[in-house]
């Protein structure tokens, strides 16, 4: 520890602190710009300069390392004549025109100049002018404003892990922009316009459309990826005008994702649902909640009478609330129904009978810091987790973590990847079985003796470079991702990754799909005995279905055997956010809910912290939370325990109980899937990620994000080697059938397994192909 | 060029470069006693301690004792590099150091590479200069093939890889550790200090950065003794220093003068001020350093510890010299323009402050002139000097504050009357006078 006075406060502070620390440890504000806590320090705005014991010359808090009984003062009349000075130069060149600038009312240099600021200017030259950039459709850039404090570059580089943006040219005329005017493509480009000291970014969409003093403040959770994100959603009139990061230290520290800080554009949507519907004689008619809860009341008992609870399924989003997904589960059981389930992608269950507890990550995110070596099996992470992969990312750039890989797909995650095994989803279980052989090999442990007989005869040089990464008996982690969950043999990754874990001795930890993908199994939205699980109540439709928060085409592992089951249905009652034509064409009662921003509710993220959050606006016409309506349905169906009073009421219900005591990720023993037919000679196996901004109903109707170059429709990609096989050049239009037939572009992506072909799903362009894994053919048109 | 030569001995003409010319003239005898008698580093640098060697480049740091504050006992790669980036208006030493005795260079970084640990060097040269950097090349080449370089040099297990690289002609370059970054492949911006390069240098190894004079000097103070050395100058000022003289002289070049030299013997050398004209002022150490009226240099002796009692600096030992035909405005303009253009636009002082200097000063210049621009000048550059992460901020604010500090007269007749007090006719006559010499 190292004493320092600073203006007349004596702190104790760890070695390594900066006076910028020091001064934050003993509550004095040091005027600022460039620096930032989560950013490398560059010492370049010199607004921080402050007057140090000795020092001949000011010098930048923010990098001028503590010693030991060291004096300064960040206000005295050297230090603040300095920062004046520095002041004065940053105003020399800055617009003034603050009354029409967006940032007004929350800009640092605003607040700063307001103290630091002279009164009059004494410069009197000319001043310099910047033409504007396209950074994109989500941050607009008023270049002249800049005063080249580089937040925003540091931020690309050392956070988003490509450097977007830099500072080129130099003197007065160096100026931010990026690489041959590209536009800024991360997933986490929002967060430079909170760096933004001054308005040179803003906010595309929120931009002109409030100040930020008529905006009342409300802190909320992210209802997209499964890390639970906290954020403050900013109203005015009842309407949400954007959202900003919630500082959450353990979790998403003070970023977002873009996802995050815009799908709030969705929920003035057109296609926002602000009636009960009921579809009469084919035609739809907007009724009242009375009539269409009584509708839906008296269609599902007359089914439950004749052919029983059985018939009914229960279709939950993994992105519902845990009050929802709860009084939901309870309502289907009430009917003596054990169909309930919330996995729509998932296509092997194997595992729920054999399942120690709820999936989750397997250990705490801040924990990632100190890991030094990981495995992600079959996952998109940086675009399924993006704030999960920047916590990888940084410690993989500054803390040596190995990341490897297995999986059919190695698109770049913007961070060093030490070993990757590139392999088709159908040898996935045995890349992962070779590694186990590997390890048994380095550690001398056998593998368990279920396993024995499933190991594979060689062994990769890949398999062997994972187990030698995991091996070394420091803190490691597996962690299973999106593709693993949804893989046609899930279950046995499921094992195998146990069983690497267990002769590693890593964490074994799920990322999650959605917010609530951990949560949704505490609450028991999953089928009970004798109950079918999500692709079951598809595979043998039911009579009746409640499809809860979920697009029947595009939210399913099967989005084309999805709308036929629900096709056939003698009634689908279905809750939504928003219209949709497949809606239409599916559901016979159409509830509008609210999203998360008009009801209270809870996620359980992917380390299971059960987050509340409060309504922040009135729901939008007739719509309702979604727990409400579920309430109303449970009385009007006669059915006991729904009589809460509000929310926290089911919550507690809900989550009775410890709940780190129902995380396990173990799993039994599973048995080896009958091979499925050998590919027909000529036929791809497909690779099916869920794009971005294509993964929620919430975000597929925000119209910025749907402008990104993540939002582009999807292409079959293949490598260069397969497209070569077929006779496909890139560019090509390529016929691609599976159970339906789609049309497409053929790209190149060498970020794929030979043999595959990559299609996005989630998207109406590719629903008709059918299942998300499984042989396609592709031929050129 | 001059009766005290070391460094440009033998270099009267475009010849003796080569490595048997360097060798003929004793070139490498110092490093051959090194590796033969296993010299210890530290006895080298007490010899480089005993020869009052200051660095060449500018600042005038002691070299021995930068030498000793390199770890070597740290594993692992550390670095050595020759600051070839002579980018400072009148600077023109190190260019013909390269041309004329590369191989003084290349053995003095040996020796450098043998007393710190070095394992791979590099030589940072000006990029518009491509010509020597070609040069240096071949020397390199003729190095290798001797065994000078490489593994095991001369036989020995010492090894030492040393490149030439070529930068793009930026003046902070010359900066040092905006040469690293510039070196590593980065925009050339200087890093704030501390970590200083001994510790976090080239790719956040240990490095050490000297001058090229200062890595030639090193041959020769080993071959005569550092006592020796430091008997050519002055005591805490040894050797031998390059003066490159330029401006209204009849012979303006490169001239090797024992420190302590006075003025006036290398105003004579240099054949004298023009046409016999007066002397007005002089800036003697490139032109970042302060100007010196014609009075006070005239009994300035030439050594860093006289120069900087007169307020100036001795810096590279560029003399700029101006006679009575020069407008110290229209001279402080072209200053004020070169630092605007070449300040790297990282810290905000020097970014915006360069600039604004420079555009008062035009304004004077062109007639445009206010009462309150030289109170602003001072003010806007006691506002940059001391405030930067660099010394760029410091070299421009100096000329504005000497030239207005020793000339307020010219600038004060400049706002008033719109024009210079130097006539124009004379200024023409001045500038006709460098428009008839022959280059």
């Amino acid at each position: 520890m190292l004493e320092i006075e600073i203006d007349g406060k004596t702190v104790q502070v760890p070695d390594g602190s900066t006076v910028m620390d020091a001064a934050t440890l003993a509550g004095i504000y040091i005027p600022h710009f460039c620096y930032h806590k989560k950013l490398s320090i560059a010492a370049s705005c010199r607004m921080c300069l402050v007057q140090v014991e000795k020092a001949p010359k000011p010098l930048p808090a923010c990098a001028t390392p503590v010693t030991n009984g060291m004096k300064v003062w960040t206000h005295s009349e050297a230090a603040v004549k300095a920062q004046k000075g520095v002041m004065e130069f940053l105003l020399i060149n800055h617009p003034l025109e603050c009354p029409v600038c967006d940032q007004g009312g929350e800009c640092q240099l605003q607040d700063l100049a307001v103290g630091y600021g002279g009164a009059h200017a004494r410069y009197r030259e000319e001043k310099r002018v910047w033409v504007n950039k396209n950074f994109g459709p989500l941050i607009a850039s008023d270049a002249t404003r800049c005063i080249n404090c580089t937040r925003c570059a540091r931020f690309t580089a050392e956070i988003g892990g490509l450097m977007e943006l830099g500072q080129a040219h130099r003197s007065d005329r160096a100026e931010i922009m990026s690489f041959l005017g590209r536009t800024i493509d991360s997933e986490l480009s929002g967060n430079i316009i909170d760096l933004c000291p001054v308005g040179a970014l803003t906010s595309k969409p929120f931009r002109f459309s409030a100040r930020t003093w008529e905006l009342a403040r409300r802190r909320s959770i992210s209802p997209h990826d499964s890390l639970g994100t906290n954020l403050i959603v900013q109203t005015r009139h009842d309407k949400v005008m954007r959202v900003l990061p919630g500082v959450n230290e353990s979790l998403n520290e003070c970023w977002l994702t873009d996802k995050d800080r815009f799908s709030y554009e969705a929920l003035a949507s057109e296609q926002r649902l602000v009636s009960p519907m009921i579809r009469q004689d084919g035609e739809w008619q907007a009724v009242s909640w009375q009539a269409a809860l009584e509708f839906t009341v008296a269609a599902l008992q007359g089914i439950v009478r004749e052919q029983g609870g059985q018939s009914v399924g229960a279709l939950a989003s993994p992105h519902a609330t845990v009050e929802e997904l709860h009084l939901l589960q309870k309502l289907a059981r009430g009917l003596a129904s054990e169909n309930i389930d919330f996995r729509l992608r998932q296509r092997d269950f194997r595992g729920d009978a054999v399942r120690g507890g709820a999936p989750w990550l397997g250990m705490p995110v801040l924990d990632i810091h100190d890991l030094r070596s990981l495995l992600v099996v079959g996952s998109f992470l940086r675009k399924d987790a993006p704030l999960l992969a920047q916590k990888v990312r940084h410690s993989a750039l500054r803390h040596g973590l190995r990341v490897n890989a297995v999986g059919p797909n190695a698109e770049d995650w913007l961070m060093p990847v030490a070993a990757r095994a590139l392999v088709a989803p159908a040898d996935m279980a045995a890349a992962l079985a070779g590694i186990a052989a590997a390890l048994a090999a380095e550690t001398g442990k056998p593998v368990a003796e279920t396993l024995a007989e499933r190991l594979p005869a060689d062994i990769s040089a890949e398999a062997r470079a994972i187990a030698q990464s995991l091996a070394g008996g420091e803190k490691s982690a597996v962690w299973l991702g999106s593709l693993a969950v949804r893989h046609p043999r899930a279950a046995e990754l499921h094992l195998w990754a146990q069983e690497i874990a267990r002769l590693s001795g890593a964490l074994l930890g799920f990322i999650g799909e959605a917010a609530n993908s951990t949560g949704g199994y505490l609450v028991g939205a999953v089928p009970g005995a004798g109950g079918l699980d999500a692709r079951a109540m598809i595979e043998s439709p039911r009579r009746a279905y409640l499809l809860f928060g979920a697009e029947p085409d595009l939210d399913f592992a099967d989005g084309a055997a999805a709308m036929a089951a629900l096709g056939q249905a003698q009634l689908v009652a279905a809750a939504s956010v928003f219209d949709s034509p497949a809606l239409r064409q599916s559901a016979d009662v159409l509830l509008p809910i609210a999203p998360f921003t008009e009801t209270s509710g809870t996620f359980v993220n992917c380390i299971g912290d059960a987050q509340s959050f409060h309504a922040v606006a009135q729901p939008l016409g007739e719509a309702r939370p979604g727990w409400k309506v579920l309430r109303v349905l449970g009385n009007l169906l006669g059915l006991p325990g729904f009589d809460q009073d509000d929310s926290a009421a089911v919550r507690d219900e809900a989550l009775s109980g410890d709940i780190r005591a129902c995380l396990d990720n173990a799993i039994g023993d599973v048995p080896e899937a009958e091979d499925a037919p050998a590919a027909q000679a000529g036929r791809l196996q497909r690779v099916a990620d869920v794009p971005i901004y294509f993964a929620d109903p919430l975000v597929r109707r925000a119209p910025s994000l749907q402008k990104t170059a993540d939002a582009a429709p999807p292409a079959a990609r293949m490598s260069a080697s397969t497209l070569a096989a077929l006779g496909v050049s890139a560019g090509d239009k390529v016929r691609v059938t599976g159970t339906g037939t789609v049309e497409l572009q053929a790209v190149a992506d060498e970020g794929l397994a030979p043999g595959c072909v990559r299609i996005a799903a989630a998207h109406p362009a590719t629903v008709a192909l059918g299942p998300m894994h499984g042989d396609l053919s592709v031929e050129r048109i | 060029m001059s009766a005290h030569a070391l460094i440009l001995a033998g270099a009267d003409a475009d010849r003796g470069w080569r490595l048997r010319d360097y060798a003929a003239r004793g070139g490498y005898e110092s490093l051959r006693r090194i590796v033969a008698e296993k010299t210890s580093p530290d006895a080298i640098i007490a010899e480089l301690k005993a020869s009052g060697l200051r660095g060449r480049g500018g600042a005038g740091f002691p070299t021995g004792l930068k030498w000793s504050f390199m770890p070597r006992a740290f594993p692992g790669d550390k670095y050595l590099v020759c600051n070839s980036d002579e980018g400072e208006p009148g600077t023109f030493k190190d260019r013909d150091i390269l041309r004329y005795n590369p191989h003084a260079v290349i053995e003095g970084m040996i020796v450098g590479a043998w007393v710190m640990g070095c394992t791979r060097g590099y030589n940072y040269i000006h990029g518009e200069i491509f010509e020597i950097y070609r040069r240096f090349e071949e020397a390199l080449e003729e190095a290798r093939a001797a065994g000078l370089l490489g593994p095991n040099i001369l036989g020995s297990d010492f090894s030492f890889e040393l490149f030439a690289h070529h930068g793009y002609g930026a003046y902070v370059c010359g900066e040092e550790t905006a040469l690293l970054e510039s070196l590593e492949g980065k925009k050339g911006q200087p890093r704030f200090k501390p970590p200083f390069p001994a510790s976090y240098g080239l790719y956040g190894k240990p490095t050490t950065i000297n001058n090229t004079e200062t890595f030639a000097s090193v041959p020769f103070i080993l071959k005569m003794g550092g006592e020796a050395f430091l008997g050519l100058g002055k005591p805490n000022n040894g050797g031998s220093k390059i003066f490159s003289v330029s401006g209204h002289v009849n012979r303006p070049g490169n001239y090797e003068l024992n420190l302590g030299t006075p003025f006036p013997e290398l105003l004579e050398m240099a054949g004298g001020v023009r046409d016999g004209r007066k002397l007005k002022a002089v800036i003697p150490g490139g032109s970042s350093s302060p100007v010196l009226p014609a009075d006070v240099i005239m009994d300035c002796t030439l050594d860093f510890d006289a120069i900087g009692k007169a307020g100036s600096m001795l810096g590279s030992g560029a003399v700029i010299v101006m006679d009575e035909t020069a407008c110290m405005v229209r001279a402080l303009e072209r200053l004020s323009y070169f630092y605007h253009e070449e300040s790297c636009g990282q810290c905000t002082p020097c970014r915006e402050g360069t600039g604004w200097l420079y555009r008062v000063v035009r304004r004077i210049e062109e007639g445009l002139g206010r009462p309150d621009d030289l109170d602003l000048l001072r003010s806007v550059a006691g506002n940059i000097a001391g405030r930067t992460i660099c010394a760029l901020g410091d070299a421009a604010a100096g000329p504005v504050q000497s030239f207005i500090k020793h000339f307020t007269d010219e600038f004060i007749y400049h706002i008033e009357y719109r024009k210079c007090l130097v006539p124009l006719a004379v200024q023409d006559a001045g500038n006709q006078i460098n428009a008839s010499r022959p280059c």
